[in-house]
């Protein structure tokens, strides 16, 4: 177990490093941050001034020495353009990203499970076929449409929802549905597939032998090991969920890291891009870890397969 | 936009006892609604420049907004009406549906010979060699597809092609893994045993006794990734690091609707989104048959 551990957090050191690597070679080919910085009309004196003050006229060895030994120290450099600390930047916007995969989770696990136990409940009959059309539409409708729909018929048919912006509750409601529509269908589909198993085995058949009431087998007996599987990918959805919200923040001018990140693109903002995709593979990485470790405690099989 | 980003460990759903067939109206076994789809949308790209009625790039800016022709305000002249420089949308979404196409395939075709190619290596001689490919795929795979996608859309600038590596590039790390997975099994059967025996070097065992195995694992796996990959090239151009403008794209065509979108031009948001659903829709479909006819092993993915 001790190796075992070991040998999957190396693992996520070496994709840490890779990824670092990858991304600080990336954003330094994008093109050079100080033309978009300077007014227009610059002389090339102060263009040369800006680039030494902000590191670029270095070999990028040293480049990323310094970047390595700054994000040791919990620093991520400055934003050019917001011209503060892209982590407290980050840190700031990083609320609201999690109140809308917050949102978009309770959502897709309202619509997902429930559909999904009623499917697997009644296999075959005509709330399974309606189950196979969404999570059919789910996963083939993309996101951003989805969200132009809501816009085009909350907000401008019925002037009901405020179509961007964030503040009240009722701006988190659609941002949070077209980010969850696609997760719900997800959710659905293994919630089916878990509770089908869960009731196929030996427990819930000797339920049903004792005369157990079909209503308590079900919701007693099967649900709770079914939502197992279901509760540990919504976990390792929330996460993803805060990480690709990009087009769905754009969308609906959702103001989350999301949003950070295209900005950071848009404006050639180097340490703006460089840590929000950092720090949402870290994220990842860290968690794929987590549940990898968890696995081998729970099922000693995994131990010693790799 | 994966849903499992978490590949190395095992999956839950790997467990499913019954398979969830999707509902296709067949006819001799074969899926004819997709295939139906796919084949119009195949043929309004190639014939674009005979059946679309305007030029996709050029509009007429006292036509513009326009309703399409059953809306009060509508013309037959437009038949889906026009955006906000007068362009016609039919014609658009013509055109529209020969870049998906092309992006979309030779982005799945790219991904699946990088993928494979990878796979096969890394399964088949093991090693530092199997190590490498492992590590790099596993970063690859620990970044959200469209963010990385979005990321190096960026760094290289618009255009087609670069859309067609950077789609490669983000979807390669599927092929690499799945194909691995079939290539360490099929390395200790016989056949390639007796092919090791009789002096075959192992590039020729590579090429002519693993590849044709994994061929099938590979089609099942681009029709499946042809849906995902066509929402991340039109998600990308929605942001404007996709397809240029004034190219006709559904993605980009989504970006320019949202201008209208409150003042309520519904067709200009409705349209473009519609034919992406279609098309990914048929590409789910027809995967989701293939997997279930070509591979049985696949079944549960």
């Amino acid at each position: 177990m001790r190796r075992f551990v070991l040998r999957r957090a190396a693992y996520a050191v070496v994709s840490l490093f890779l990824l670092s690597v990858t991304i600080f070679l990336f954003v330094r080919v994008t093109g050079d941050p100080t033309v978009l910085l300077v007014e227009p009309g610059a002389s090339k004196a102060d263009l040369e001034a800006l680039r030494q003050d902000l590191g670029l006229d270095r070999s990028l060895l040293v480049q990323y020495g310094a970047f390595m030994r700054d994000l040791a120290r919990g620093d991520f450099g400055r934003s050019f353009y917001y011209r503060m600390p892209v982590l407290e930047l980050y840190i700031s916007r990083l609320p609201n990203s999690l109140m809308l995969a917050v949102a978009a989770m309770a959502f897709s696990l309202l619509i997902g499970i429930p559909s999904g136990i009623l499917a697997a409940v009644r296999v075959g009959g005509w709330w399974d076929s309606g189950g196979k059309i969404f999570t059919l539409l789910g996963l083939s409708m993309p996101q951003f449409w989805v969200g132009l729909l809501l816009i085009l018929f909350f907000s401008v048919y019925l002037g009901w929802l405020p179509s961007s912006g964030s503040g009240t509750a009722w701006h988190v409601l659609m941002p949070a549905f077209a980010l969850g529509w696609y997760f719900a269908a997800a959710h659905m589909r293994l919630t089916r597939s878990s509770m089908l198993e869960v009731l196929g085995s030996e427990y819930v058949k000797l339920a049903r032998l004792k005369g157990l009431p079909e209503f308590r087998v079900i919701a007693k007996h099967a649900f709770k090991n079914a939502l197992i599987p279901v509760l540990t990918l919504a976990g390792i959805n929330l996460v993803l969920m805060v990480n690709v919200s990009v087009v769905v923040e754009t969308v609906f001018a959702w103001p989350g890291v999301g949003r950070l990140f295209y900005e950071g693109i848009a404006f050639r903002d180097f340490p703006v891009v460089q840590a929000t995709v950092l720090l949402s593979g870290s994220m990842i990485i860290v968690v794929n870890l987590v549940v990898d470790l968890l696995y081998a405690v729970i099922d000693p099989r995994i131990r010693y397969e790799r | 936009m994966s849903v499992s980003p978490a590949p190395a460990s095992p999956s839950p759903v790997a467990a499913v006892p019954v398979t969830w067939r999707l509902p296709v109206f067949r006819a001799d076994g074969l899926p004819m609604l997709p295939i139906a789809i796919l084949v119009t949308l195949a043929l309004m790209a190639i014939f674009a420049d005979l059946i679309a009625p305007y030029n996709p790039e050029i509009g007429t800016l006292s036509q513009r907004f326009r309703p399409p022709a059953w809306v009060a305000g509508g013309s037959t002249e437009y038949l889906l009406g026009t955006d906000h420089i007068g362009r016609d949308v039919l014609s658009r979404l013509i055109f529209g549906a020969r870049v998906s196409m092309i992006v979309g395939f030779t982005a799945v075709i790219f991904a699946g010979v990088l993928g494979s190619t990878l796979g096969i290596l890394s399964g088949y001689l093991g090693g530092w060699v199997d190590q490498v490919i492992m590590r790099i795929t596993d970063t690859w795979l620990a970044l959200p597809g469209l963010t990385f996608a979005i990321f190096m859309a960026a760094v290289v600038g618009p255009s087609e092609w670069n859309l067609v590596i950077i789609l490669g590039a983000v979807y390669w790390t599927r092929y690499a893994r799945v194909i691995r997975g079939e290539v360490l099994s099929l390395k200790e059967r016989d056949f390639v045993r007796l092919a090791i025996v009789a002096g075959c070097s192992k590039w020729t065992i590579m090429r002519r006794h693993l590849l044709p195995n994994v061929l099938n694992t590979a089609i099942v796996l681009a029709t499946l990734m042809l849906g995902v990959v066509i929402v991340t090239e039109a998600a990308l151009s929605f942001l404007g690091v996709g397809v240029p403008p004034p190219k006709p794209a559904w993605g980009l065509m989504l970006a320019d609707g949202k201008k209208g979108l409150m003042a309520g031009y519904w067709w200009l948001t409705v349209l473009p989104g519609a034919c992406i659903a279609l098309m990914v829709l048929s590409a789910n479909l027809l995967g989701d048959w293939l997997r279930v006819k070509l591979d049985p092993q696949l079944r549960q993915l």
